[in-house]
């Protein structure tokens, strides 16, 4: 006992010294380490949302220069030089038009909770959307980035239409058509894909979960299918086919271009509403999808017609850029070059084809890019989508790749949907335009060319 | 004093003032045209749509010169735009009944 006394009495004292010790630790440091620790947890959370909130702004500013310059002068470049100031103040008077119906019900009406099809009116004015996150769209996001951010997609839908009604619309009508256009099918649209509870939903509540991750059903299946309607609703432009309609200059259009696949970063990047890898991810995608579709509609064209244009090359990217959009953050990079060579091929088919057979006059091809390229990227989510690069079913099967066929289905009700919205609204809509200011041009102003008729000015004049 | 009128190919446009300046002929009008003769146009595919475009973009220059010069000016042009195609273009030549230089009323050949 006495040899084992000492290391144990040894042991018992440094026990009790460190207790002692550890007490007196206890005791003075915990309100400082805790302290400590949650200005830790803040410096953490405020670096996030701080790189986080540049990521989404700098998203914000690309997406709405995709509108302006970007969409202006690619569709500028297409029409007669007679008509290129009214082209392009079809898109860039959106982004003033858009932006009043945006501050005071679209946010709401498309991101408010309420009823499976459209927002209430809690956020009407901007009401409470500030500096606070809502974490059901982006938790390190102020609101207000947000609502910015969702802004610019709004502008840019209904300057895609104008693409169909070029050199033929009065400009009243097309202010009063896109106005309406966004009340009714734009805002309610974003809604049922977006907003929290909307029928497809696929993360936030909705019955029929439909991916979408930038706006293939909300963006360009609407825009796209409307735009067909407004084509057959208008009539063809006076003088088409047999008077020549040549674009008037392709330099405009392809810096417009190039602008537009810049811009998209911001669109389905950006789309991640955070800078983490799911926006790298949709980043890979987009730009592979848009290389492959200039490649796709390139060699369609070289085959069918004999030569690469450039005018080919460049709409082959949008239209890959389209149909990238519902699936870019749910893809893996070779499904993207997939994608976007298909809709390389299948948009040119569509503008050359069977725009040709049905004979409508689509001027810039809105329908045939946009509302081709849509639909087939939206079915094509539902087939390539994986869990892999966003686990939005918690380790379920995702798309038909996963072995989840069911979500192609899923994929065609919201396309079912978004075409008769797009159908029915669209018809509707032009009618009550007809009725009240008159939805085409008068033959002489139409003749003239609509820069001077409507808006009392030209492109280009040879002594200035 | 005669006019000349060369419509000619635009990518002969610096040889043929080459060649003018080198005999003396210094002064001159150009102007970018669109026109054509026997050459045939070509065709334009723009998504599909095709178009015959037969109007060719060329080049219109006009000078009025002495009588004196006339045939040694129309030899050098010539020359000088000639690729022995068709679509060189063509050269009228006009009697001018008068000239007058603007800034000092010089009238006749003095104001050349």
């Amino acid at each position: 006992m006495g040899n084992s006394s000492v290391p144990i009495r040894a042991a018992r004292v440094c026990a009790l010294s460190l207790l002692a010790a550890a007490a007196a630790f206890a005791q003075s440091i915990p309100p400082d380490l805790e302290k400590r620790l949650a200005d830790l947890d803040k410096a953490t959370k405020s670096a996030q949302m701080s790189g986080d909130n540049a990521w989404m702004l700098t998203s914000a500013a690309l997406v709405l220069m995709m509108t302006g310059p970007g969409l202006a002068l690619f569709y500028g470049g297409l029409v007669r030089r007679k008509n290129v100031l009214s082209t392009m103040m079809h898109s860039f008077i959106l982004m003033a038009v858009v932006t009043i119906l945006w501050a005071v019900v679209g946010y709401s009406i498309a991101f408010a909770e309420g009823t499976p099809i459209f927002g209430d009116l809690r956020y009407a004015f901007l009401r409470g959307v500030g500096a606070a996150p809502n974490a059901d769209y982006g938790a390190t996001i102020p609101q207000q980035t947000y609502m910015i951010y969702q802004l610019m997609f709004a502008i840019i839908t209904p300057a895609l239409i104008s693409g169909a009604f070029a050199e033929r619309m009065k400009f009243s009508a097309m202010m009063l058509l896109t106005a309406l256009w966004s009340l009714v099918i734009y805002f309610p649209m974003a809604h049922m894909v977006w907003g929290k509870g909307g029928l497809f939903n696929a993360s936030l509540g909705g019955k029929i979960p439909a991916f979408d991750f930038a706006g293939g059903t909300v963006v360009h299946i609407t825009s796209g299918v409307s735009a067909l309607i407004c084509a057959l609703y208008l009539g063809k432009r006076l003088g088409y086919p047999h008077e020549s309609m040549r674009p008037h200059n392709l330099v405009l259009s392809t810096v417009g271009a190039c602008l537009l696949w810049v811009g998209w970063f911001g669109f389905n990047a950006g789309s991640a509403v955070n800078a983490g890898s799911l926006a790298t991810s949709a980043f890979v995608a987009t730009h592979f999808g848009a290389a492959a579709a200039a490649l796709g509609w390139m060699f369609a064209e070289w085959l069918h017609s004999g030569k690469p244009s450039m005018l080919g090359a460049i709409s082959g990217c949008v239209a890959g850029l389209v149909a990238i959009t519902p699936a870019s953050g749910f893809v893996q990079p070779f499904p993207a070059i997939l994608i976007g060579a298909a809709a390389g091929v299948v948009c040119f088919l569509m503008v050359t084809a069977v725009k040709k057979k049905f004979n409508y006059d689509d001027a810039l091809d809105a329908f045939g890019v946009h509302g081709i390229g849509g639909t087939l990227g939206a079915i094509l989510t539902g087939v390539f989508a994986t869990k892999e690069i966003n686990d939005v079913y918690s380790g379920k099967p995702m798309g038909w790749i996963d072995g989840n066929f069911g979500q192609v289905l899923n994929q065609l009700a919201a396309v079912a949907v978004s075409w008769v919205l797009a159908i029915v609204g669209t018809w509707i809509i032009l009618k009550i335009c007809d009725a009240t200011v008159g939805v085409r041009a008068a033959e002489q102003d139409e003749v003239e060319g609509l820069d001077l008729s409507m808006h009392g000015e030209e492109g280009y004049t040879l002594e200035a | 004093m005669k006019k000349i009128e060369a419509i000619i190919q635009p990518h002969k446009l610096e040889d043929v003032k080459e060649a003018l300046k080198s005999i003396g002929v210094d002064g001159m009008t150009i102007t970018e045209v669109r026109g054509h003769g026997r050459q045939k146009g070509h065709k334009e595919v723009y998504r599909g749509m095709e178009y015959q475009v037969d109007l060719l973009p060329k080049v219109k220059i006009e000078m009025v010169i002495t009588d004196a010069r006339h045939d040694e000016v129309i030899r050098t042009l010539t020359a000088a735009a000639r690729s022995g195609k068709i679509g060189d273009g063509k050269i009228f030549v006009y009697d001018v009944a008068d000239a007058i230089r603007i800034r000092n009323d010089d009238r006749g050949e003095a104001a050349l």
